[in-house]
């Protein structure tokens, strides 16, 4: 700590040269924590889904039905503790722009399957006994103003070109931060019944299992597929892990696009901070010789030039991680298209280590530039 | 070697030391078969013409560089045979260093300079602080603690740059034209003050000037020409 003011006088020799570098580098992580947190909605289904948990679709396409029937049968498999099942409803509220998902389902069956969902017990009471009661997440709710007693209309172009009037029954949390709060809820036996005017009766859209052990969740999914093949509704069965990644990828590898801008990004930083540090040095090489006159080792001048390029990355990439922090507070900013949009901590940290790496990199060169000079040599330079 | 050398006795040992620098395919012999013992307590003069192998000799007493061939001893320690890094604690302990153009860290102000060698110490803050401000008090710039050198005269820079290499009361002074960059009535400031330290204090010396107005307040004075040291001075 003693050094602290030698590093920080240093930093300010050049005011505007530190200030633009710091700029720079504010910049880089202000898009890194943007950057995680669109990854992070577009992928966080992934690391939320249930290891115990399996998705059953049918084995061309997630839009064809399976019948309503296989439920029974997939219980019937050893290993299988619980079977519930969606249906995609695709529906509108007042404008195709306030899209948040829809889906029917079995109340009782589907709150036990999704222990994330938290649900008061009233509220759980009241949906069991109101046939037209519908669940909807806090982020949704609090995007329309919607409180418990509303009616919420609803008009469905997949199911009949209807409307269909939901009553408000519960407006449900999630248990972990980045459990998505924005799908609404119905009951299943309201929507079979008022859709067999229509298509689709006695079929639903995908089922979810819960496994007795995960450790044996691959040889249940084989299980499952092999029940149905052959038949008119032959099956894929996955865990929900690799289901949710399957909706990702249809936005393409968001990872390896995240990882390729950022590292451009850092690319680019790294030689400006490395040219800013540089620079630095070699400005300096006379007080650097003085420095070591007067006793300091190769090793006290190597720590004395990465402490500073380890602050100016330090400051710099805590203030764009404070700054991408605030602007992702706030959440899904495209009101439903992104509902687990946010910063995590485990990215607020590797974002950290970045910032100490691109001050390591950057500094290293000058550092071992003015550990290795020449004591006599550098003091003709001053 | 503790800071306490008695005076009288040989502080400093050179003995058969040369020194050559490699210029392309070219050998440049800077000093030759150069002895010289200085006493503690003595203010020797360094003279010479320019490229004479001074500032060579001053380096190699003060651990900066190190002979080709010979020994340098100083309070009876083999320094060319030291480590770098012990070579460096050495400087710390042992060396204080005054330079033509004082050589002040820009950023700092005079106090934090003066400071800077207190920080390789064990010392705490309060008891730096305390270091500083009496050598600040020798150098008679108590009032100009908190000033950039920026702001400071060239006499008062070099005061300052005298402070930094008396703060931690080293065995020797090494004094590299430490007039060389000021005016006669600034110079004669510091020569008066770098008599006090040796009269007063007990501070060994030794000084390499060009000037004999500067030469004539030490003890002793020893020319160097083309690597060798004399006695008379050379014309």
């Amino acid at each position: 700590m003693k050094f602290a003011h030698l590093v920080w006088a240093n930093l300010l020799r050049r005011k505007l040269r530190t200030t633009l570098t710091i700029l720079s580098i504010v910049v880089a992580f202000v898009l890194f924590g943007l950057l995680c947190a669109i990854r992070q909605a577009l992928v966080g289904g992934v690391e939320l889904a249930g290891a115990d948990r399996l998705i059953v679709r049918h084995k061309v396409s997630i839009i064809q039905l399976l019948p309503e029937s296989y439920q029974a049968r997939m219980q019937r498999i050893a290993g299988v503790d619980l079977v519930t099942h969606q249906t995609w409803f695709g529906g509108i509220y007042q404008d195709p722009k306030n899209f948040f998902m829809q889906t029917p389902v079995v109340p009782e069956d589907f709150l036990s399957m999704h222990p994330e969902i938290l649900l008061s017990a009233e509220e759980r009471k009241a949906w069991l006994a109101t046939r037209t009661g519908a669940i909807v997440g806090r982020n949704t709710a609090e995007r329309f103003k919607w409180k418990v007693g509303d009616r919420v209309p609803i008009r469905s172009p997949i199911w009949g070109q209807r409307t269909w009037e939901f009553q408000l029954v519960g407006i449900f949390e999630g248990r972990e931060k980045g459990t998505d709060t924005t799908p609404m809820f119905f009951r299943y036996d309201y929507f079979d019944e008022v859709r067999q005017e229509n298509w689709g009766r006695g079929l639903v859209g995908w089922y979810t299992i819960r496994v007795k052990e995960p450790a044996r969740a691959a040889e249940i999914a084989r299980l499952v597929d092999e029940e149905f093949e052959n038949s008119p509704y032959e099956t894929k069965t996955e865990p929900e892990g690799a289901f949710a990644q399957g909706w990702a990828r249809q936005v393409g590898n968001i990872t390896l696009i995240v990882a390729g801008i950022l590292g451009a990004v850092f690319f680019t930083i790294l030689l400006v901070a490395g040219s800013t540090m540089s620079q630095a040095v070699r400005e300096r090489i006379g007080e650097l010789g003085v420095l070591k006159a007067i006793g300091f080792t190769h090793a006290g001048l190597l720590a004395l030039v990465l402490a500073e390029s380890c602050t100016l990355a330090l400051l710099g990439g805590g203030l764009g991680l404070g700054l991408a922090w605030l602007l992702t507070a706030g959440g899904d900013p495209t009101g439903g298209m992104l509902p687990l949009f946010n910063l995590l901590a485990r990215d607020v940290l590797i974002g950290v280590g970045l910032a100490v790496a691109l001050g390591l990199l950057t500094g290293l060169f000058p550092a071992l530039q003015a550990m290795r000079l020449r004591v006599a040599d550098a003091l003709r330079r001053m | 070697m503790t800071n306490e050398a008695t005076k009288g006795e040989v502080l400093v040992r050179i003995e058969g030391v040369e020194k050559m620098f490699h210029r392309g395919s070219e050998d440049i012999h800077v000093l030759a078969n150069l002895d010289l013992q200085v006493a503690a307590g003595e203010f020797l003069a360094l003279m010479g013409p320019s490229g004479s192998g001074k500032s060579t000799l001053l380096n190699l007493i003060g651990g900066l560089d190190r002979p080709t061939r010979g020994t340098v001893r100083i309070g009876g320690e083999r320094i060319d045979e030291l480590t770098d890094r012990r070579l460096a604690d050495w400087r710390a302990r042992h060396i204080g260093f005054v330079f033509q153009l004082y050589n002040l860290m820009p950023v700092l102000t005079a106090e934090r300079n003066v400071e800077l060698p207190l920080l390789l110490t064990h010392l705490n803050k309060a008891e730096r602080r305390k270091h500083v401000a009496t050598a600040l008090a020798m150098v008679g710039l108590t009032h100009r603690a908190n000033h950039f050198p920026r702001t400071l005269s060239g006499g008062e820079q070099q005061r300052v740059g005298i402070a930094r290499a008396i703060v931690t009361d080293p065995t020797l002074l090494l004094c590299d034209e430490p007039t060389g960059d000021l005016d006669r009535k600034a110079g004669d400031e510091i020569l008066n003050l770098l008599q006090a330290l040796n009269r007063e204090h007990g501070k060994t010396i030794i000084m390499v000037t060009h000037d004999p107005h500067a030469s004539a307040r030490a003890s002793r004075t020893v020319h160097l020409n083309k690597g060798q040291l004399t006695n008379e001075p050379v014309s």
